[in-house]
């Protein structure tokens, strides 16, 4: 049974808003099962002494200076949205929770 | 401090010790936002300061400011912090839509500064406010709930959300318990988050406008029995945006906490919400709901590794701290380590030192902010630094008051009539023309009051000097105020032969 089918990226695909064609989720399922796949079979060599691994490259403190580049306008960014309303961003109703 | 003690908050902490908790966040005020380029700049339209990085669009890469992380360790470092010599960030993962990534970039176990403190003094007494913590992390977006009839989330149909404000640099100050304050727990919460917007300040790592909310505080409190060992269930009262309401939160919660213990009843632990205008508070969520928000370093960023060199020279770069400037303040001007605790707890020490700055003398200028203007700030639900009425008003009608143009009682009456918004000092004076009364005047007045209180008169003939006071004060009300008491005093004397 694969890791992750292709209902389940059907779903993310919707979740992240990206349009994909029926081909395209063949695709992406049968790919993202394979790399699941090689994933796990690194959760079966991690003993308890060694660290969880967050960086595969040994770089620190990647900075960038404090000066500002134009942003996108916010026609552009609300182009995207699946709903806006008064320049915002429209989303369903948050239940009980604030 | 002027907010009105209830004597049920000083019986309550008679019987209870109250241990404080303060989470202060801080916006910095760098250029841009944390990860992306995008300006961080207050009331722009809505959405126009996002990009594919704060809007968390798939693709796109976040890089981590420069200037975020050197006024984070200005911060830890004026907060006596220790210097995470490597850290990381982490995702705090939630589902609300006031991040579009789905998670907050935010610190977790790995802080950036770690155990500090603040010294803050009340009435003369010094507490230390023991700092957990000082972490980086980015702001939320800003959420308007449409369709309820308080704009509150409750009964909402749906919310409309902006953006500009999400990745803007955060920075979370955690206090460890704070106890022992006894009777001053409301007062001690105040001083530490006035102190510490007076640090920030001078750091220049952010305008700390708690009205914007580029400073705000969640205040936790629970309350334990006198002699108990086991802290009490604690409450947090969020987004406590003013000086004033953190002293009222305090309050609040103390009162209210002892009022359901006496009954016998439980504390439930949750997060509870502050009302301006009432100075109360009610419940939000609760804490048993809380998420469990998976966080796990992120794999986006570097961990970041301060060198040595770089720390030792912000270190050397700070400013001096606010409470050094206080005391060479104080000294250069005469005041008391009393008088300073009560300006600066009063939030008008910078008022003060402008004033005198303008020409006002030390005295004159304390006596008019903290022996006047803060309690009109008070009675008029004000912070006293956006009153009508700053220093120059104040410089010019003291500068009145000493030449004698102006009498005590109506430099009062031309302050208030600036605090109503009449305009400006001379304008009002101008407009109500306020003067003080001249000899001629005053003499009518002294006259026409002898003749009305002829009983009152014969005693100060006879010899009771006591019944002066009364034909003193007939004359002020007959003049409106606009007489020197002083000098009606003598010639009230002199007119009956007692001078």
């Amino acid at each position: 049974m694969p890791a992750i089918s292709r209902t389940d990226v059907a779903h993310l695909a919707r979740l992240a808003r990206i349009s994909m064609t029926d081909a395209e989720l063949d695709a992406m399922a049968g790919q993202l099962d394979v790399i699941l796949g090689a994933v796990s079979r690194v959760g079966e060599v991690a003993a308890n002494d060694i660290p969880p691994t967050s960086h595969a490259v040994p770089l620190t403190n990647v900075l960038r200076p404090d000066d500002p580049v134009p942003s996108l306008g916010a026609a552009a960014a609300l182009a995207a949205a699946p709903a806006a309303e008064d320049g915002r961003f429209r989303v369903p109703r948050i239940l009980d929770e604030e | 401090m002027t907010t009105v003690t209830t004597s049920r908050y000083d019986d309550v902490l008679e019987r209870y010790d109250a241990v404080l908790g303060l989470e202060t966040h801080v916006e910095l005020g760098t250029v841009t936002k944390l990860f992306c380029g995008c300006s961080t700049a207050f009331g722009a339209e809505p959405n126009s300061q996002v990009c594919p990085t704060c809007l968390g669009l798939p693709g796109s890469l976040p890089v981590t400011n420069g200037t975020a992380i050197d006024y984070s360790i200005k911060i830890g470092l004026a907060l006596h912090c220790d210097i995470a010599d490597w850290c990381r960030f982490a995702r705090k993962n939630y589902f609300y839509p006031d991040m579009p990534k789905d998670y907050q970039t935010s610190q977790y176990d790995e802080p950036l500064c770690t155990d500090g403190y603040l010294d803050v003094t009340v009435d003369g007494e010094t507490f230390r406010v023991e700092i957990e913590r000082v972490h980086l992390e980015e702001d939320t977006g800003k959420s308007l709930h449409v369709g309820g009839a308080t704009g509150r989330i409750h009964g909402a149909t749906h919310s409309l959300v902006d953006y500009n404000r999400a990745g803007i640099p955060l920075v979370e100050i955690v206090t460890r318990p704070v106890r022992g304050t006894g009777h001053k727990a409301a007062e001690v919460a105040r001083a530490y988050v006035t102190e510490l917007r007076d640090i920030l300040r001078d750091l220049g790592v952010s305008d700390v406008r708690m009205e914007q909310g580029s400073l705000r505080c969640d205040v936790n409190l629970s309350l334990m029995p006198k002699g108990a060992t086991e802290l009490g269930t604690r409450t947090e009262t969020k987004n406590v945006n003013s000086l004033r309401s953190v002293e009222q939160a305090v309050r609040h919660e103390v009162e209210r906490q002892a009022a359901l213990l006496d009954a016998g009843e439980r504390i439930v632990q949750e997060t509870r919400h502050f009302h301006e205008d009432t100075g109360t508070t009610s419940p939000g969520r609760s804490k048993e709901e809380a998420q469990d928000y998976r966080y796990f370093p992120e794999p986006d960023l570097v961990p970041l590794a301060p060198p040595a060199e770089q720390v030792e020279a912000i270190r050397a770069s700070l400013p001096e701290p606010p409470s050094v400037r206080r005391a060479r303040f104080a000294g250069a001007n005469g005041f008391t380590a009393v008088d300073i605790d009560q300006m600066t707890n009063a939030g008008v020490i910078d008022l003060v030192a402008s004033t005198i700055d303008g020409g006002a003398s030390p005295t004159k200028a304390k006596g008019w902010w903290l022996g006047y203007l803060v309690g009109r700030a008070n009675e008029l639900g004000e912070e006293v630094t956006e009153l009508a009425i700053g220093p120059a008003e104040v410089v010019r009608i003291s500068a009145l008051e000493d030449d004698g143009s102006l009498t005590n009682k109506l430099a009062r009456q031309v302050a208030d009539a600036v605090l109503a918004g009449e305009g400006g000092v001379d304008e009002v004076i101008d407009a109500h023309g306020w003067k003080v009364a001249g000899e001629d005047e005053l003499i009518a007045a002294i006259d026409a009051v002898i003749a009305d209180n002829a009983d009152t008169a014969d005693k100060v003939r006879g010899g009771n000097l006591g019944a002066v006071g009364p034909l003193v004060g007939a004359v002020m009300k007959a003049t409106g105020g606009a007489a020197d008491a002083k000098r009606a005093r003598e010639l009230i004397l002199e007119k009956l032969g007692q001078s």
